[in-house]
């Protein structure tokens, strides 16, 4: 048992119990439920890195994952959706005015409180400039949206997107997220751990609340839905004689054994599983390759001199300090980092889904969960957050079917009728919430490194 | 020609879509934010999980409040809710003292970071969740009874003649009312009682206190005891005046932070002042003036717009914005909370 759970042989264990997991869930239930359980979690194995160099690199408790996802998800919208002209020539001047006022009017604030000493009077300019900068900014920003919500209301009223290819807003999403934890991480980088938190946690809900209420950006809460894949259609492929000749080939043995219509009849079922399954491994290729690319990429940067620094700086701030390191710097550029990595997952979410529905970011799914991820994964260790971002994904699909497993065999003696029998199995569900919890506190108090830790590694003077 | 009719119009138009509602709602706030400001101001951490604690003690509230009901029991014009509380009280106490001693009390003699503190926090916040997921489900619940209306809009039109109508809901003076009352009873408990002050100073200064002879596990449990009735009762009146839903409770701990951090977090007048600080902000900030201009105004003045600064959706997030904004200008709050750096 103790080599068992030796550290240096966790990690092989801790992925080799993984896919026995995922290729069980294909046997018993499906291989198109375990792809699109696989999908999920590359993706949230690529938050959870994200996370972990902030947290397990750095040590900032940043609490906006869920806005840093949506931001992503922004980006999918606005790269791949066709720009909508009507709406442009409608109000597109107005919003591009009101943007430039909005700069405009932070720049003048921003000088102002470089440059004016005397603490009323720059108080006092700072106010007027607020104002005028808000009564102008409305006066072309109002009138503006009116007009690009009232182009098609039912399937547009936005100004639209570029028209590219969806797979560049992965890059762009990115750049997104890091562009706003720029701003974000200017403002509160400088506050305590447990503040940085609550304040990120709140910059995350107003990213959202913004997301569902301006509609000309990416329709708010009527939603994106139907943008364009970077993967082939199952109905193209189903139509395709390529397909057709694939799946016949794969499956030969097992139509020849069957009469003619037999066969046409096996392998029309056939190509169409097959086609759902082929889009997936798509997926499951493209995901793979960011999660790789990524994951070689932290693991570098975590065993370079600047990993040693960050964690320098992580350990002890002022020891870091007083030998030159610019800590203020080096935390906003790891947030930055982080909240990339984040954007590019959401981004590639929103991919996934083919759509973009802001109503469904939810705190307890995009930030807690991630945690949750890296925590018990690991934070420190970049395999330990992609084992995470594995092993808590499935466990939070899982473990639904699960506990309702467990609550029918609970209430297996209860009367057929009973009230709270049918209330039992109809919030069973929520059970998984439990869990999660218990299994954080768990891991807190005796596991507190995670299921692969850190490698500290020691080395002696003599 | 402005006439006093207008203004009086005006008046009551503004007091029933802006201070009557914003009156209660920071009662509210008032009351969970001072159960967020004595956990930091005494344990020393941020309670993430105090939303969720606020929908366990109301959920049991709504549960006895049926079984009551169920019997035949109620409180006349009053709502039978508030029959149930101190009964809910007392289960959100044991729940409270539950968590403490089997989750924070470790990372308490630990002395662990509060970066740690708010993590586990989170743990609890979880299953605290679950678990009223689990009992009430996650839909709206209304629980309350008794007489609706205190003044009626339309009696009141009728007896004054305006065109406007007052309306006082009796929620809304129950709520302002009770935490009125615990208010004063919390303050003269901190103020004047030995196990008040006590709590003072383990909070001032821990190592003192704990030198002078204070049993810091009383402290500590009646400090969880003092939160778990504030969060109930909170809870409660929330629920009474609007409805219950656990996701609402759990996004009510944003306003409840922003108004401890608003006031001074670990300073209780300050929760309570922070409360109200927030709550007319959201709703003075989301209001539409239109009508109320339309009053004062002569007419070739009259908004064409609704005079709205933010629209309605932006509620929540105007809490956000001023919590963001206090944490970087005066990050100690109104009145000098805790140091936070």
């Amino acid at each position: 048992m103790k080599n068992l759970l030796n550290e240096n042989i966790r990690a092989p264990l801790a992925f080799a119990m993984m896919a026995l997991l995922l290729l069980f869930v294909g046997v018993s239930q499906s291989w198109s439920v375990a792809l699109s359980i696989f999908n999920l979690c590359l993706i949230s194995a690529i938050m959870s890195l994200g996370v972990n160099i902030q947290w397990g690199y750095a040590g900032l408790l940043n609490l906006g994952v869920m806005g840093f996802t949506a931001l992503g998800g922004v980006a999918a919208v606005l790269i791949s959706q066709a720009p909508v002209a009507e709406a442009w020539t409608a109000g597109g001047q107005n919003i591009l005015i009101s943007l430039a006022l909005a700069i405009v009017t932070i720049v003048i604030c921003l000088q102002v409180k470089r440059r004016v000493t005397n603490i009323w009077f720059r108080r006092s300019a700072l106010g007027i400039t607020l104002i005028i900068g808000y009564l102008a900014i409305n006066h072309f920003y109002a009138p503006g949206v009116k007009a690009i919500e009232a182009v098609e209301p039912a399937t547009k009223g936005f100004l639209g997107g570029f028209g590219l290819p969806i797979i560049l807003s992965w890059a762009v999403g990115g750049m997104l997220a890091a562009a706003i934890a720029l701003v974000v991480g200017k403002i509160t980088l400088g506050l305590r751990a447990d503040y940085l938190a609550i304040a990120t946690l709140g910059i995350s809900e107003i990213i959202i609340a913004v997301l569902k209420n301006e509609d000309w950006l990416t329709r708010g809460v009527k939603n994106v839905a139907g943008l364009v894949r970077p993967v082939p259609y199952e109905l193209d492929l189903q139509n395709s004689a390529w397909f057709s000749d694939g799946v016949r080939w794969i499956y030969s043995t097992q139509l020849d054994k069957l009469t003619e219509i037999g066969q046409e009849k096996l392998l029309h079922d056939l190509v169409i599983q097959s086609s759902s399954i082929f889009v997936k491994l798509c997926y499951s290729g493209l995901f793979t390759s960011v999660l790789l690319i990524l994951l070689i990429l932290s693991i570098k940067a975590l065993n370079s001199p600047w990993g040693r620094m960050m964690r320098a700086i992580r350990d002890n701030e002022e020891a870091a300090n007083a030998m030159g390191k610019n800590i203020v710097k080096q935390h906003l550029q790891v947030f930055i980092l982080g909240s990339a990595v984040v954007g590019i997952a959401g981004a590639m979410l929103v991919t996934l889904d083919g759509q973009f529905t802001p109503a469904s970011y939810q705190p307890l799914r995009f930030t807690f969960l991630i945690w949750l991820m890296v925590i018990i994964g690991g934070s420190g260790n970049n395999l330990g957050a992609v084992f995470g971002g594995f092993f808590i994904w499935f466990m939070w699909v899982e473990l639904e079917p699960l506990s309702i497993f467990l609550m029918n065999l609970v209430t297996a003696n209860m009367d057929g009728v009973s009230v709270i029998k049918t209330h039992l199995i109809n919030s069973a569900p929520h059970l998984r919430l439990f869990m999660m919890g218990l299994v954080l506190l768990l891991t807190m108090r005796f596991m507190p490194k995670g299921f692969i830790p850190e490698k500290t590694r020691l080395h002696s003077i003599s | 020609m402005l006439e006093l009719t207008d203004i009086i119009n005006a008046l009551v138009l503004l007091s029933n879509f802006v201070l009557i509602p914003a009156l209660s709602y920071g009662s509210q706030l008032a009351m969970g934010a001072l159960g967020i400001t004595l956990v930091y101001g005494v344990l020393r951490f941020s309670n993430f999980a105090h939303g969720d604690l606020m929908a366990f003690g109301t959920m049991l509230t709504i549960l006895l409040t049926w079984w009551l009901q169920s019997i035949g029991i109620s409180l006349g014009a009053f709502p039978t809710a508030l029959l149930a509380l101190p009964f809910a009280i007392l289960g959100a106490i044991a729940l409270s003292l539950i968590f403490d001693k089997s989750v924070y009390q470790f990372y308490r003699n630990q002395k662990s970071s509060p970066v740690i503190f708010v993590i586990v926090s989170t743990g609890v916040m979880f299953m605290m969740n679950a678990i009223v997921r689990l009992i009430i489900g996650p839909n709206d619940q209304r629980f309350f009874d008794g007489t609706k209306f205190i003044i009626h809009p339309r009696e009141f039109k009728d007896l004054t003649g305006l065109s406007e109508g007052l309306a006082i809901k009796s929620t809304q003076l129950l709520t302002v009312v009770i935490t009125l009352v615990t208010v004063i009873a919390l303050f003269w408990f901190l103020q004047k009682t030995r196990t008040g002050k006590s709590m003072r100073a383990y909070s001032d200064n821990e190592d003192l206190a704990l030198l002078s002879g204070i049993n810091p596990n009383k402290v500590i449990w009646i400090t969880w005891i003092i939160v778990a009735a504030l969060a109930t009762t909170a809870g409660t009146l929330y629920g009474l005046d609007k409805s219950f839903k656990p996701f609402t409770y759990f996004m009510l701990l944003l306003p409840m932070f922003a108004s401890a951090i608003l006031g001074g977090i670990g300073n209780p007048i300050g929760a309570v002042v922070g409360g109200y600080v927030i709550a007319f902000s959201e709703v003075l900030v989301t209001y539409a003036y239109k009508k109320f201009l339309i009053y004062l105004l002569p007419e070739f003045m009259e908004p064409r717009g609704l005079a709205q600064f933010l629209s309605t959706d932006y509620k929540f997030a105007v809490s956000f914005i001023i919590l963001v904004v206090v944490l970087l200008i005066r990050p100690t709050g109104i009145f000098k909370g805790k140091t936070i750096r």
